[in-house]
Parts: structure tokens; sequence; C-alpha cells
């Protein structure tokens, strides 16, 4: 079992906080925006939803 | 049994709630809001929100699964409380009992009594708030800002954004002065002036003109500003009062302890968010009332486990409170990221780059680095970070 992560590109802004709060689930890429890791064990599920509670636009989901 | 009442409906509230399911409450939980809406983020309306048009549909948080069963409530302001009876008195009345009781009432702005008309005079703080000022917002619009801190340097930015005329009329002697110091204030205050933005720094506002609404405002030095709309920044309230009468120390918000439970009473109570005040290891044993950005998950979750605990009867966590403040600020093309506590420093040293350009800044006090911020620079910060980190878990703050 896996988690999926995804991250609104529209929504983001490129704050980094995911990147701060979990560095290997989250990078930004050459346009600042948030790139999710994939392929996350769903034993990672409290670092990820960590990340998507620290974004402040409220951009990540994680299922 | 009567449950679990959260009162306050913004983001440390719906921390808390989310927090105590995932310690293992699952008894009844009630989140009490004194506004129209389910918990929304605040700091986009300064920002984004404002330029862009308030949606308050894409502004409120994701909500876990955890708390699907939660009853919140609406328009439902809280007016009084008996702790130790295990009471909340709503504004109609009605009496509300708990067996433990989340604090999450946040702050409010700070309103001056300045005589004139108030019509046309904003402060800033819910969604309804950001809808009229965007209203009044527009080319060629004169805005008077009062206050340099962060919600006025934000809207002063978005409204330059959207074409106003701009004015901050402020008692500091440089935007932001508090958090980041004198020099970085300047350095802002030169580009907010670059951009087209007028200070009057030093000085208050004497008096409003205008039949029913604003239309200028006189100043302290005799200088009369035209205004079509005034935001009021001039610092926040705790929202304390519905806690009088139950011997608790509210002379700063509600001071708690490291576990965010609220001390002088023996009730099952804790606080969280912009209104709790509580020892943080990085600041030092005096108790810190923090209001910033990720303050209010770090203090809920805590919390909610420290409730559940009492709950259960089981062990209080009473390890030193060791989160990592941060906040951030858009204005103009800058971004500007912080972490720690640079509001503590009693010295602020440029490690890299320049203040009028990109940079990263330290700030430090007798113990070393206390707090760092980045201009354009968020993605140079994590080793900063982790020194912070570092000294958070060794408690080396005094």
């Amino acid at each position: 079992m896996s988690l999926r992560i995804s991250v609104d590109r529209e929504k983001c802004q490129g704050y980094g906080q995911c990147e701060f709060a979990a560095a290997d689930l989250f990078s930004l890429d050459e346009s600042g925006t948030s790139v999710p890791a994939t392929d996350v064990p769903d034993s990672r599920r409290e670092d990820a939803e960590r990340a998507a509670d620290a974004c402040p636009m409220q951009a990540i989901t994680v299922e | 049994m009567s449950g679990v009442v959260v009162v306050g409906g913004g983001l440390a509230g719906l921390r808390s709630a989310e927090a105590l399911r995932a310690a293992g409450y699952a008894g009844p939980l009630t989140v009490l809001g004194e506004e129209p809406h389910l918990p929304y983020s605040r700091p986009p309306l300064s920002k984004e929100a404002l330029k862009e048009g308030v949606r308050v549909e894409s502004l409120e948080f994701r909500r876990k699964s955890s708390v699907d069963d939660v009853d919140f409530r609406l328009d439902c302001a809280v007016i009084a409380s008996d702790l130790d009876a295990g009471t909340v008195t709503l504004a109609g009345g009605a009496v509300l009992h708990f067996d433990g009781l989340v604090i999450a009432t946040g702050i409010r702005p700070r309103r001056l009594p300045i005589p004139g008309p108030t019509a046309g005079r904003i402060a800033l703080r819910t969604v309804g708030n950001a809808a009229d000022l965007r209203e009044r917002l527009g080319p060629g619009a004169h805005l008077v800002v009062m206050g340099a801190g962060f919600v006025g340097s934000e809207v002063a930015a978005t409204a330059r954004g959207l074409g106003a005329e701009v004015s901050v009329v402020a008692l500091d002697e440089e935007p932001m002065v508090r958090p980041l110091g004198p020099d970085m204030g300047a350095a802002l205050r030169r580009r907010h002036e670059k951009q087209g933005v007028h200070f009057h720094l030093g000085h208050t506002v004497d008096s409003f003109d205008g039949d029913e609404a604003v239309r200028s405002a006189s100043l302290s030095d005799g200088t009369e500003l035209p205004a079509d709309v005034v935001v009021e920044a001039v610092g926040s309230v705790p929202n304390v009062d519905w806690l009088e009468g139950n011997g608790l120390d509210l002379s700063n918000g509600v001071l708690v302890d490291s576990a965010m439970r609220v001390v002088g009473t023996s009730a099952a109570v804790v606080a969280a968010g912009d209104i709790a005040r509580y020892p943080i290891s990085l600041g030092g044993p005096a108790p810190r009332r923090i209001e910033h950005w990720n303050m209010p998950t770090e203090t809920g979750r805590r919390a909610g486990q420290t409730l559940a605990a009492l709950l259960a009867g089981g062990d209080v966590d009473h390890e030193p409170f060791r989160a990592m403040p941060a906040f951030w600020s858009d204005q103009y093309d800058i971004a500007l990221q912080s972490f720690g506590l640079p509001e503590l420093a009693t010295e602020v040293r440029v490690a890299d780059g320049d203040l009028d350009g990109d940079a990263i800044v330290e700030y430090l006090d007798e113990n070393g680095l206390v707090g760092v911020v980045g201009i354009n620079r968020t993605r140079d910060l994590a080793p900063w970070r982790s020194q912070l980190m570092d000294r958070a878990r060794q408690g080396m703050g005094t």
C-alpha cells in the first residue's frame, strides 16, 4: 500500500514549507513549484500529512 | 458524557480537533466558530486573495477524515465560561457542558479610538473584511494604511499592484522593525518607496474627516492625506474576554505550560494558537505568544495530545515544546522567509548577499543563532534551519 501525494500546481506558490517539513517527500522544481515524491510507503503518512498541514495555500492532498 | 468543546473555529481549533482524534479521543467533539465559515487560511487575505478576489471555498483548510464526525457550529460566539463547573455560555444564552475544553479564540485587530467617520475604515482579519477592502481598491483609489507590520506592509504592496495610491502611517521607525530589525526594515521601506508607496513614520492619525465615510486623514504632524479607504493594522488583541472570572493569567493571551495545558485551573483545559502563551525551547523559559503562521498547527497538535491524555487519565507529555516558528511574507517580487525567533535577536548579520537584493540574514542573541530570514533565498535556508533545530533540541535558550 502506498500513499498518493498530489500538489495542485495552480494553488502552489512555492513557499517551500512542505520541503522543510519533509525534505525527502517534496522538492521545488525549476519554476519553484512543489513536486511530490512517488511510491511513498503508507508508513510515511504522518510525515506527508504534516507537510500538507504546513502548506499555506492548502495545495497538497494526501490519499 | 459531554465530550470536548473547542472554542474557536480557526486553524488552531481545527488542528486541536484533529490531534484529539489522532491521539485516540473518540468521544463527542464540538467546534464553536464565531465566523460563518469553516476554518480557512488567513495569510492570503492580504496577498493572493486580495489581489485575485476573495473566495472562501478556495481558502478553506482540508479537514482530515478523522474529523468528519465533529460538530462544527458556525456563527457561534462564546461569551462566558465557568471552568470549574465545566460550562461555556453562547451569545444567545445557551450553556454547553464539557469534560475537556480547548481555548482557541485567537486574536482580533486592535482598534484605535480616532475621531471622525468610521465607514471606510477596515481592520483586516476575516474574508468579509478582505472582500470589503477589495471592493474599495482599484486604480487611483487612495489607501491609507495605519501600521507597518506584516499586514500593513503586505496590504500596501498588494494595493500598489492593484493601482491604488498608497500611504503608510506608523509610529515605528521602519516597516516590520519589530520582527526584522531596523536595517532590514529600512531596506524593505526602500523597496516600497521604489514602487511608489509614501511613508509617514513616527506619526499617527489624529482624526479622519468626511461626511458619511472617510475622505481624508489628518496626521500628528499636520499632514492631510486623501483617503478613500483606510486599513487599520496596528496590532492585535487576544480574545480572552469570555475567560474572565476563572482566576487565569490573561495578561497577554492565556498562560499555558509546555504541554499547552492552561495554568491556574485543575479542569482539563488546554489552549492553542495565537491566544496561547507558552514556553518554547528556542526562546528559553519565558512564556511567549507567537503569531507566526505554523504555530497554530504546532500548538494545536500538542494541545490535542495533552487533552486526550488528560481525559483518558494517561500521562501528559511534559517534554519541552520544541516547535520551530516559521513565517513568510510576499511583497512585490520578494519572498521573505523566516525561521526561529528573529525578534529576540540582539545582533543582526547579513550572512550572504545584500539587503537591497537577495540575502540571507542571521539573527543572534547571546547564545548564538536564534533566527534566520531569507530574501528570495528560501531554498538555501536549510542549513540555518538545522542549526536552529539543534538549538531547540538542546534547549539552550535562556
